[in-house]
């Protein structure tokens, strides 16, 4: 048996494979991307998704029940502010805004299925009946609006008794005969049947001995026994008796307005949301032990916000909330969670889960995504060399080259640089830009490829192949479309229509570096891989219960790496059309658990044009660098160790360990690649800078009294 | 809130109940198991539960029975009387009463009183008392007589007042009542001269009563319908006179006045009475519920086929003849609240099958710990089933509640052990009850102090002092410091006063006999009871090598060795931890002896100077008090104490002391201060290498 000796190895390790893990790596933190309030979210209980919307009129979806991801988008538009979300009908999704629009989603197309005006002026406020046939909405000239969803569309079916200021807040009795409608300075009470009012409920506007010169109705939730619960600008919580229009109950909670309310199906609990960031938990209690007298109790107060909480949801084992500092929070509620394992934990939702950025390897340009504009960046340079952790003086700083706007209301749904750096696409809901760029020393030029076909009209995702000649455009009716680019024109080369049958958008493109193979994925479908060379669909990657977060086809041996929300990882072989032994081999022994309660999805995968062996891939909060040639961690293993080694032994002894090779100290990361063998790219969005182009919170005292 | 429960009747077929009803229902050593002695010739013992008879005895023809039989607690044996004179005890395994023990006695029995933990009394018709076992040895014995000849006793009852057996009878003479109070072991007897209303001549009134302190409170029932309060005190102060006592009146009309017959009443707490008889003059009867403290009708009951004008009360349970049936009523009383006696809760009995309260379980959501996370359950968040069909009460509090009221200290302990073993969802209130019941007990029975059980309940860390208001001073009392000690630690809510009484107790000589033998041991130690905490003994090694450095840099005021044992140390940081608002604190510390505030200001000076000793202002072991906290406290003290620790010379030593030490502090700080700009500066410098900007390229090796 031949000694073993470790240093002589570990040199030799170290001389073969110098930099294994050594890279210069530009750390960018100038991506000045500030995520929109958000404004409405509704909980669909039969789906288990949750729809969001912000302040600039974009509504994500997340899917809570695939470790939150959020599956889809719809972009937003300028002048549609939206103020009501809500599901009806089993899964359709309507929105109502400032605008006067009622809109509703298409969840399969990804995009806005008609606009219908109200003729009311703004709606504030928008409800669904419980049997979710009906819809009402409030509108700025105090008008309540009742509409019939039908199969296609919906349709106006008839005004309730018009008030006097706009309706802020509406909610139906669960019944489906009565419907609550909080305004200025009062609450009503509809009869659906004949559309009057039957019961006027007035508010107090003393807050605190000081009469407040209104008293805004955020908020109303009917329940079953007849308790209207309203939530108002004087920050009360006040519960009052239906039937005969009287206050039962009056919590003052908070000094400055409670925003939002939502109650449990089971009508057992509530949460409200204020706006100095405390979201309120109620909840209905026993008055003493053994009597069946229950009363409503505020159990519990969280402060996970900073700022507004504008809207809140009661799904049945979590409160979630969201408000004008951009987080999404889900917080489970302990006491209905049987297993209390890293899905109890609270969920912080505050950077998308696409990429923003894209990058032109060859020449260092990173591409960053905004709502209105797109901005090119040139990466620095340095001359100097140094060791773990030195931060090098640069010879060259990064450039700012291009700032470009978009033209219209609409926001950017997709974008992206060529790896030459002379192709930029990007689309909005309704138009396709392509420009080409010319570089002539210190200058660039910029030029639109106009006369864009017909079928580019909007894109979900792009992608330009290797070698910048072909683009690939995913558009929103489930066909790919393979432009080939020449110099300031294209031509279209072919188009793949979708699987007979499905309209389902393709959120995700992977193109194979030697150009052979395309790869793309919906939201819920599996992966399809086409063969470019004969234009045809190669074959189908089996279907994953859990969406597909990110693509890649690796270099030489043409695997196809996928990434799903529950943190699973995948390696196909295309050119063999079956799982990769290795994938087989992870699959078989299972991830580290740490691994698996990432709570954020891996957006990016990249490969090391050196090292077949290697992948890198990244969420918000870690790197990492898989070395296929190792051994996989068992949950005994250490998966991160944050210390830098010791001594030469523990150098080695690292590096053998364990295939994962993980840093966590570019957070929050956006996006990483790799710009050649030894230099990486990684873009950080710091949540102190987010936190500082805000508006200021309310202020609290905090000492003193 | 009281509350009648459902009732249900006993099979009556061998008892035969005559006009005047039953002669007594008594408690038989087996909880759950009552005996019945019908005014003829029978007793039945009766499984209440199980609503039936478990056996049945009768004397022979032409005897009567004319005194209830009760239990003998000590032996578990039954013993009635018939025919005045004669005396029998059995037991459950004897089947005829002709054939069991038997005692002739040579005056007539008025009544056997038994209660739990004592041997039975025999009350004779002329007042005379004796032990149960004095008068089996000698049963031909010449009895006394005590009353004179014309007076009657009416009504005895039997009471345990701090061990002491004390028996109370009321007798009557033409149409004046007295009352005698007999101190068994003392054999003093009190006459008192009831001071009743003219109209009780005609009618005799009902008594009921229960000991209040040093006072036994006999609460009648009046022709008038009203419910009168006489305080008669146990200990008298001279036995000669015959004192007169004037009744109080204690509720309105209760019953009509012009119920003659069938009225009676008992007590069954502090705040509330039972009554039996008609409302209104024309109404059927009624058994009502009072409560005394608030004056309000708590519940009733209609009894529409009459009653014998008895009412028996026993473990929770009321007894009385409901026409020709003897009728069982369960009662329920839980702390009554102005609300509730308002009226405002309805009170429903029925299960409504939604009605499970989800109570927040504090707990598991300020701690859940995601160590408990396996790998096959990592991927399904799942739902706990909301349990629609739970029953309202878990047996094993209500259980275990009886258990407090009449078990051992050593059975409640297990029993508690159990019961806070199984997690329940409102387990709150539940631990709320139980102490409710330990306390409730411990007034009742001054013997009675469930030490383990009560440090148990404390250690769930969920009482409060507003949920066991009586638990501290039960354990001011029975000066039990280390339960205080565990209260001060975790109650939230302790009233200044009795943070105050605590510290009186702490600082006062009671603990003060420990110190001797302590006397070589000086450390500070934070936790006085737990010795075993060995990371607490190392920093007291540490604090030990300080004072001769600290002693060296002051000399000019000598740090002396703890003036107080670690014992008392531990104690008094207890009281040094707890909240307290200033203003309701400082009319109590001026109640504090003047050697007791030098030594606390002794001991809060050393504090001190061990916080000032170091850098960081703060005292080794787990917990110590914070400098602020011993500044704060100083303060108070001198607050409210100045005048009295200038009067004293060691005092004041100790504050012109503690002047130059807190001038000298003062000194220090104020030069630290005019080099803070200087430090500022420095921390910029650092804080901009650590900031990287925008951009910068740094090298990364991965391991």
């Amino acid at each position: 048996m031949p000694i073993f000796n470790l240093s002589s190895f570990s040199k030799r390790l170290k001389d073969k494979e110098w930099g294994m893990g050594e890279f210069k790596v530009h750390r960018v933190r100038f991506f000045n991307y500030v995520p929109s309030g958000i404004r409405c979210v509704a909980y669909n209980n039969q789906s288990n998704r949750l729809a969001v919307s912000r302040t600039d009129g974009t509504v994500e979806i997340y899917n809570l029940s695939a470790n939150y991801f959020q599956e889809k988008f719809f972009p937003g538009h300028e002048s549609r502010a939206t103020e009501a979300l809500c599901w009806a009908e089993g899964q359709r999704l309507f929105s109502a805004g400032l605008n006067g629009e009622i809109l509703e989603y298409d969840l399969q197309a990804l995009n806005i299925k008609y606009a219908l005006d109200a003729f009311g002026g703004p709606i504030w406020s928008m409800a669904a009946s419980p049997s979710g046939s009906q819809l009402v909405v409030g509108c700025e000239d105090g008008s309540v609006k009742l509409f019939e969803v039908t199969p296609e569309k919906i349709q106006f079916a008839r005004n309730f008794d018009r008030q006097k200021s706009r309706i802020l807040s509406l909610s139906w009795h669960p019944a489906g005969t009565h419907i609550a409608a909080g305004s200025i300075d009062y609450i009503s009470v509809f009869d659906v049947k004949s559309g009057s009012i039957i019961r006027k409920m007035v508010l107090d506007r003393q807050h605190l001995g000081v009469t407040k010169s209104r008293c805004i109705v955020w908020g109303v939730a009917f329940l079953s026994d007849g308790t209207v619960i309203s939530v108002d600008s004087v920050g009360k919580v006040q519960l009052w008796d239906s039937a005969t229009g009287t206050l039962v109950k009056s919590h003052l909670i908070a000094n400055a307005d409670v925003q939002s309310i939502a109650v449990a199906d089971q009508e057992d609990s509530f949460v409200v949301g204020t706006a100095e960031g405390t979201v309120f938990h109620f909840q209905l209690v026993s008055v003493t032990s053994s009597s069946s007298e229950k009363q409503w109790v505020r159990t519990k107060p969280f402060q996970h916000h900073t700022h507004d909480v504008r809207t809140v949801a009661h799904s049945p084992t979590a409160l979630i909330s969201g408000g004008t500092d951009t987080h999404l929070v889900i917080r489970p509620l302990m006491e209905k969670v049987e297993v209390k394992n890293y899905d109890a934990a609270l969920r912080k939702i505050t950077f998308p889960h696409r990429r923003l950025i894209s990058c032109s390897k060859r020449r260092q340009l990173l591409l960053f995504q905004f709502a209105h504009h797109l901005e090119l960046w040139r990466l620095g340079s340095t001359l100097a060399t140094g060791k773990n952790g030195d931060t090098l003086p640069l010879s060259k700083n990064a450039d700012h080259l291009l700032h470009l706007k978009t033209k219209g209301p609409e926001n950017i749904i997709c974008s992206c640089v060529s790896q030459c750096g002379s192709w930029i696409a990007y689309s909005t809901a309704s138009r396709f830009f392509l420009y080409r760029l010319k570089y002539e020393h210190d200058n660039i030029s910029l030029q639109r490829v106009s006369k864009m076909p017909a079928f580019l009209q909007s894109a979900v995702h792009i992608l330009f192949s290797e070698d910048s000649r072909k683009l690939f455009v995913a558009s929103n009716q489930g066909s790919l479309h393979i432009l080939h680019l020449l110099e300031g024109s294209f031509k279209h080369l072919h188009t793949f229509q979708p699987q007979s049958g499905t309209v389902e958008a393709m959120c995700l493109l992977a193109v194979s570096p030697d150009g052979n193979w395309l790869a793309a994925s919906g939201t819920s479908a599996g992966v399809h891989v086409y063969d470019l060379n004969h234009l045809k669909l190669h074959c189908t990657v089996p279907a994953y219960n859990f969406p597909v977060t990110a693509l890649a086809i690796a270099p030489n041996t043409n695997n196809l790496v996928i990434a799903h929300s529950d943190q699973q990882v995948f390696e196909f072989s295309i050119p063999d059309k079956q799982y990769t032994d290795w994938s087989r081999a992870v699959q078989k022994q299972g991830f580290h658990q740490l691994w698996l309660q990432r709570d954020t999805p891996i957006t990016h995968i990249s490969f090391h044009p050196k090292r077949p062996m290697h992948i890198l891939l990244h969420d918000a909060y870690m790197f990492c660098i898989i070395d296929k040639a190792l051994p996989l961690p068992n949950d005994k293993t250490v998966l991160y160790n944050p210390l830098p080694p010791k001594n030469e032994s523990d150098v080695f002894l690292r590096r053998t360990a364990h295939a994962f090779k993980i840093s966590k100290i570019y957070k929050p990361l956006l996006f990483m690649d790799l710009l050649d063998e030894r230099t990486l790219v990684a873009v950080e969005r710091p949540l102190d800078d987010i936190i500082a182009q805000l508006p200021p919170p309310i202020k609290k005292k905090k000492f003193g009294t | 809130m009281a509350a009648l429960e459902e009732e249900f009747t006993l099979s009556t077929g061998v008892l035969s109940a005559g006009p005047e009803g039953f002669l007594g229902v008594e408690q038989s050593d087996k909880a759950d198991q009552f005996l019945v002695t019908d005014s003829g010739r029978t007793v039945v013992l009766y499984k209440v539960s199980d609503q039936k008879p478990l056996g049945s005895w009768s004397v022979k023809q032409g005897q009567t029975i004319t005194c209830p039989a009760v239990c003998n607690f000590q032996t578990g044996e039954y013993i009635v009387v018939h025919d005045q004179k004669v005396l029998r005890i059995w037991n459950n395994e004897d089947v005829n009463l002709d054939k069991v023990f038997k005692a002739t006695l040579s005056a007539e029995v008025h009544r056997i009183h038994s209660v739990q933990k004592t041997e039975p009394l025999v009350l004779f018709q002329r007042g005379a008392v004796r032990g149960l076992e004095a008068l089996l040895a000698e049963p031909q014995q010449n009895i006394e007589a005590v009353i004179p000849d014309e007076e009657v006793i009416k009504w005895s009852e039997f009471f345990m007042v701090f061990k002491q057996p004390v028996l109370i009878f009321i007798t009557e003479k033409h149409g004046n009542y007295f009352a005698y109070v007999q101190l068994c072991k003392s054999h003093s007897l009190s006459k008192y001269t009831l001071l009743l209303g003219k109209e009780e001549k005609s009618v005799k009134p009902n008594f009921t009563a229960r000991v209040d302190g040093k006072f036994i409170s006999l609460v009648s029932l009046s022709s008038d319908g009203c419910i009168y309060e006489t305080l008669i005190p146990i200990y008298s102060s001279d036995t000669e006179k015959n004192h007169r006592l004037i009744r109080a009146l204690m509720l309105k009309a209760v019953v009509s006045g012009a119920a003659r017959n069938g009225t009676a009443l008992t007590i069954l707490d502090q705040d509330h009475v039972a009554v039996l008889g008609p409302p209104l003059p024309a109404s059927k009867e009624c058994l009502s519920i009072w409560n005394v403290k608030f004056q309000t009708l708590q519940t009733s009951k209609e009894l529409p086929q009459g009653t014998s004008g008895q009412l028996w009360y026993h473990g929770e349970i009321l007894f009385m003849l409901h026409g020709k049936c003897l009728t069982v009523i369960p009662y329920k009383c839980e702390v009554s609240s102005l609300a509730g006696a308002l009226g405002k809760l309805k009170h429903t009995q029925e299960s409504d099958p939604h009605s499970m309260p989800h109570f927040v379980d504090w707990e598991t959501c300020s701690g859940y710990d995601l160590g408990s996370y396996s790998a096959d359950q990592s991927r399904t968040l799942r739902r706990k089933k909301i349990e629609t069909n739970l029953q309202p009460e878990v047996p094993g509090s209500k259980q275990l509640l009886s258990i407090i009221k009449n078990d051992s200290e050593k059975h409640i302990e297990v029993e508690l052990r159990k019961f806070l073993a199984k997690s329940t969802p409102d387990f709150h209130t539940k631990i709320g009850d139980v102490v409710a019941g330990l306390l409730g007990r411990c007034k009742a029975e001054p013997s009675f102090y469930p030490r383990n059980c009560l440090m148990q309940l404390i250690q769930t860390r969920v009482l409060s002092y507003s949920l066991c208001p009586g638990l501290m001073e039960i354990a001011l009392e029975h000066t039990d410091v280390q339960m205080l000690q565990l209260c001060l630690q975790q109650f939230p809510d302790i009233p200044e006063s009795t943070t105050c009484a605590c510290l009186k107790l702490f600082l006062s000589d009671t603990i003060q006999d420990e110190k001797k033998e302590m006397k070589e041991q000086t450390e500070i130690v934070q936790n006085g009871f737990s010795p075993e905490d060995n990371s607490c003994s190392k920093d007291d090694q540490q604090l030990n090598k300080k004072p001769g450095d600290a002693a060296k840099e002051t000399t000019s005021f000598p740090v002396t060795s703890c003036p107080v044992t670690p014992k008392r140390a531990a104690l008094i940081n207890a009281v040094l931890h707890s909240a307290y608002s200033e203003a309701f604190l400082l009319p109590h510390l001026k109640d504090i002896p003047a050697k007791h505030i030098t030594l606390f200001l002794q001991y809060l000076y050393f504090l001190y100077l061990k916080c000032s000793g170091n850098a960081t202002m703060t005292l080794p072991g787990i917990s110590p008090p914070t400098l602020s906290q011993i500044m704060d406290w100083i303060c108070l003290l001198l607050d409210a104490n100045f005048t009295v620790v200038l009067m004293i010379p060691d005092a004041k030593r100790l504050l012109l002391n503690l002047y130059k030490f807190v001038k000298s502090q003062i000194s220090v700080y104020s030069e630290l201060n005019k080099i803070e700009v200087s430090f500022r500066e420095l921390q910029k410098l650092n804080q901009d290498k650590s900031n990287r900007g925008l951009y910068s390229i740094e090298v990364l090796e991965l391991f």
